[in-house]
């Protein structure tokens, strides 16, 4: 008999490492797992799996499943799609939670699709709690509060999924925080005969060629962060802001607006489409504070905003503020860092 | 080979120029000040398509949107950059729907269009960034689906070559036709209007666009390549039960405008004493340097 009505994370991983947006999901589902007395279940899919439950058994993880078969990385959508497809027919999970990842977004809406169960985009947090339908007047007990920004960030919207079976979400990286529950804790591992969960049919998408590229841009770990929005005016003022990341060892963020305007790449945007940063100082550059921008910022330990606005909304969330040009304070501030440190 | 390739295009409200005047007092999104345009991702998947187009001669390229009638301006916008006509599904039973009950509408509209190969969207829409409804559809058609595609390199004896561009890289997949491709805001940008094809479509009209007026009505008649077609549930046979609010499972349960606590910041005038000032103290508690 299979146990059924957890909760369960679809696990990625590259070169043997399983993903940090499942580990942030894990350590999240555990928490939630506790509060509902539920299980807390994983379900890997790919090549070469030897002992990857060692990774992720220690987020106290009750049941890892296995599925093991060297058609299944890279990942393609339609095995992985059946698998879990399958999978959750058989186990029927409360709850499935997936990286808001270019594989988490393919996969997330066949999923869901399939299984006609509702699945909310990019959470930003999730909670347990009721719910009643003002319709009906129906009540629902410790249903999956899905919390996410919508129309570009202006609105925070909580989603429920009163009747449909799991409640899926996806989330971002470095949203949650990754903690391990216990090195030593133990889980049953469930290895599953892929045949039995894929047709042949699904493996008709083939890579012919994939480049891993290591991402030049690390936000997420640089603990300065000088980051550009569409004050700053040109392409040329955004090299202002390039100067001044190199003099303090950081490294150039940029809000959606200055990203739109081609002064930034893609990889370098922070907010609600972009990457979450906690870096230890935030230096804000002709950025207004659109929420979607805020989103994934706000944690930072110390903000200064740098706009011509006395007014910019960012202000109201700023430890520093400073109102000028960035051509005329940026060169002031690289100025004295030089002078003053050694 | 020709090709019959249908574009998924949304008018979507311009929520990346939120003014301060776009929230109501109430907390909810006052539309009426924001401009309604052509989905960003979508114009670099109708530039794909188009290139499909010149690729294969005799292809024909469809814009299929969702929405009120008056997102047939987005069709129309297709047309003047070069696709061949349009359809705008249109019902109040679709109120409300979420990406599951968008995505089975849309797939009754293919269904009913029928004859395709190819059906490209962008990876996703500005208003809610979800990027579920391509693959949604692709599986409610039950074929296979290429996301956060850079390129359609090719199509080739019913195969198609796509690049892809994730955050670990790049990659380059095969698949045979019929699919889904879902096209990045990274990819070329579309195309501008083609000054003959505005020429050509400008009087392109769905039915509830004319229907008031006579002479553009018997206008259009005449000539049917200015038609925009205009459905609703009942011509793609949909179930209403799977449309709209009743077709939804996941509900909304509040919203909250956002609102940040406000921190106790210090001004810093922008002088030479008081910025080096600011470094100093940055130094002195490491924060820098």
């Amino acid at each position: 008999m299979a146990d059924k009505n957890n909760l369960i994370v679809y696990c990625e991983y590259e070169d043997g490492k399983v993903a940090d947006v499942s580990l942030e999901l894990l350590t999240k589902g555990r928490q939630l797992a506790d509060k509902l007395g539920i299980k807390l279940e994983a379900v890997v899919a790919g090549d070469n799996l030897k002992d990857i439950e060692k990774q992720i058994l220690p987020y106290g993880v009750d049941t890892v499943y296995k599925f093991e078969d060297s058609r299944l990385y890279p990942y393609t959508s339609l095995p992985h799609s059946s698998i879990l497809i399958n999978l959750f027919k058989e186990i029927e999970p409360r709850i499935a939670f997936m990286g808001a990842t270019s594989i988490g977004r393919d996969l997330g809406p066949r999923v869901s699709s399939a299984l006609h169960s509702g699945l909310t985009a990019d959470c930003t947090s999730l909670e347990i709690g009721d719910y009643t339908d003002a319709k009906t007047g129906k009540e629902y007990k410790d249903l999956l509060y899905q919390i996410r920004p919508a129309f570009g960030g202006n609105i925070v919207a909580t989603i429920v999924n009163p009747d449909c079976r799991p409640q899926m979400a996806t989330v971002r990286e470095g949203v949650m925080k990754k903690e391990v529950r216990d090195s030593n804790y133990s889980g049953e591992v469930i290895t599953k005969e892929v045949n039995k969960y894929t047709r042949p049919e699904d493996f008709v998408v083939d890579i012919i060629d994939r480049h891993v590229e290591k991402s030049k841009v690390n936000l997420k770990g640089s603990p300065i962060i000088v980051a550009g929005g569409y004050g700053v005016g040109s392409k040329e003022n955004f090299e202002l802001l390039q100067q001044l990341a190199d003099t303090l060892g950081a490294e150039v963020g940029a809000s959606r607006a200055a990203v739109d305007a081609g002064w930034c790449d893609h990889d370098r945007q922070i907010g609600q489409t972009g990457v979450t940063v906690r870096p230890k100082l935030y230096i804000a550059c002709g950025i207004s504070g659109q929420i979607q921008h805020i989103a994934g910022m706000q944690d930072s330990s110390i903000i200064i905003s740098v706009n011509s606005d006395p007014d910019a909304p960012i202000n109201t969330i700023a430890d520093y503020v400073i109102t000028g040009k960035i051509e005329d304070v940026l060169p002031k501030l690289i100025k004295y860092y030089k002078k003053n440190s050694k | 080979m020709s090709l019959n390739i249908i574009v998924l295009a949304k008018q979507v409200p311009d929520t990346r120029n939120v003014g301060k005047d776009a929230m109501k007092a109430d907390g909810t999104i006052n539309r009426a000040v924001l401009p309604a345009i052509f989905n960003p991702e979508d114009l670099n998947a109708l530039e794909q398509a188009l290139k499909l187009k010149e690729q294969h001669p005799g292809s024909k390229v469809t814009v299929l949107t969702m929405g009120p009638a008056r997102a047939a301006e987005i069709v129309r916008e297709g047309m003047f950059r070069g696709a061949d006509g349009g359809i705008v599904l249109s019902d109040r039973a679709f109120a409300g729907s979420d990406t599951l009950a968008t995505s089975y509408a849309l797939s009754a509209a293919v269904r009913k269009i029928g004859d395709y190969d190819i059906i490209i969207g962008g990876r996703q829409a500005i208003d809610g960034d979800t990027a579920q409804v391509g693959p949604q559809i692709a599986e409610k058609l039950g074929i296979p689906q290429i996301t956060y595609a850079e390129d359609i390199i090719s199509v080739e004896d019913g195969v198609v070559t796509v690049k892809r561009r994730i955050e670990s890289g790049v990659e380059t997949v095969k698949a045979k036709l019929p699919l889904v491709v879902t096209v990045n805001g990274s990819a070329p940008d579309c195309r501008p209007r083609n000054a003959k094809a505005v020429q050509k479509y400008k009087y392109a009209a769905v039915p509830s666009e004319v229907a008031a007026d006579e002479a553009k009505k018997e206008f259009i008649e005449k000539r049917p390549y200015l038609s925009i077609g205009e459905w609703n549930a009942s011509t793609v046979d949909a179930d209403l039960a799977q449309c709209g609010l009743a077709g939804s499972p996941t509900k909304v349960k509040s919203i909250e405008n956002v609102v940040f606590t406000a921190k106790e910041a210090r001004r810093i005038e922008n002088n030479d004493e008081e910025l080096e000032g600011l470094i100093k103290d940055l130094i002195a508690n490491h924060t820098i340097g």
